[in-house]
């Protein structure tokens, strides 16, 4: 089975962890003057891109602490995982949203 | 009239199939133990609410992950950047958590009554590890899992806090509602320790037939 390097409690087994979609999706700054559809692309939207993707992922059986990940889409391996508010340890690509 | 309702040790009934167990194998002794007073404790990990909260403890809070620490009458068990189990054998819970809620509620932290979550079952000898290591993958060797270090992780199908009480001591905290299940896995997983088919004259037993 896969391991997940939890930042605290170091590599564990994939089933002690939940997802928990796309990271670093930032609050809307004037969230008074959203239209509708651009309320449905902030809660619904998410980007889908073929390689390096930033998670956030739950450390649910061990110390129950969320945390980013970047997971390539094509292998499901991953490239590393950073407390939240740490940067990113690895770029991830980001879809051009037309 | 109400009937009288006794409070029961989780795994009473599961006693006797344990004791059996660790009298039929050599090198393994498994028994639930006696209930402890729990509080669970938030704090901020840097600044003065951790140190206020170790002097209030006698012991400063294990700041390395997945580690414990000895109290006078319990353990200080590390279960988040910002989490701690207080375990203690002869405190009384709500007094606990009255005394240590006053010492942290200055600092934002909680300190709240966990006593009834879990129970813990004990697995000493040196097929402990054996056993474990049936249903549980972490490196459980002195090596990598010492005296002093604990981990939350899965044993079967279930969540425990693993302790590490020595080389081949360990203290399974599990909920209540899944000790059960911990001790039925365990007597389960045993049974294959029973015939102890890595003994080299059972090998040879077996390569004659």
């Amino acid at each position: 089975m896969q391991l997940i390097h939890c930042p605290w409690c170091g590599p564990r087994e994939e089933v002690e962890f939940h997802y928990g979609g796309q990271a670093e999706l930032a609050y809307p700054e004037r969230p008074a003057e959203l239209s509708d559809q651009d309320w449905a692309e902030y809660v619904f939207y998410r980007d889908n891109p073929k390689g390096p993707f930033a998670e956030r992922w739950s450390h649910n059986a061990g110390c129950r602490r969320w945390f980013t990940a970047v997971r390539d889409t094509r292998t499901y391996r991953f490239l590393g995982t950073a407390k939240p508010g740490e940067p990113l340890p690895v770029t991830q690509q980001r879809e051009a949203r037309v | 009239m109400a009937d009288t309702l006794f409070r029961t040790h989780p795994l009473a009934h599961r006693r006797a199939a344990l004791a059996e167990l660790s009298a039929a194998v050599g090198g393994l002794s498994v028994y639930p133990e006696d209930e402890v007073a729990a509080v669970d404790l938030r704090v901020g990990p840097v600044g003065p609410g951790g140190d206020a909260l170790g002097r209030a403890l006698g012991t400063a809070l294990p700041a390395e992950p997945n580690t414990w620490t000895h109290t006078a009458d319990g353990q200080l068990i590390w279960l988040g950047p910002d989490e701690w189990l207080l375990t203690s054998a002869g405190g009384d819970p709500a007094e606990l958590e009255r005394e240590l809620g006053w010492v942290v509620s200055a600092f934002d932290g909680a300190a709240v009554d966990v006593s009834a979550q879990r129970t813990s079952l004990r697995l000493r000898g040196e097929l402990a590890r054996e056993l474990l290591s049936l249903g549980c993958s972490l490196d459980l060797r002195p090596t990598a899992f010492p005296a002093g270090t604990c981990a939350q992780t899965h044993v079967g199908q279930t969540v425990v806090l693993l302790l590490a009480l020595g080389a081949d001591d360990f203290r399974l905290f599990v909920r209540q509602s899944f000790a059960g299940y911990l001790a039925d896995w365990v007597l389960d997983t045993a049974e294959e320790l029973r015939a102890a088919p890595c003994h080299p004259a059972a090998l040879a037993n077996l390569s004659e037939e």
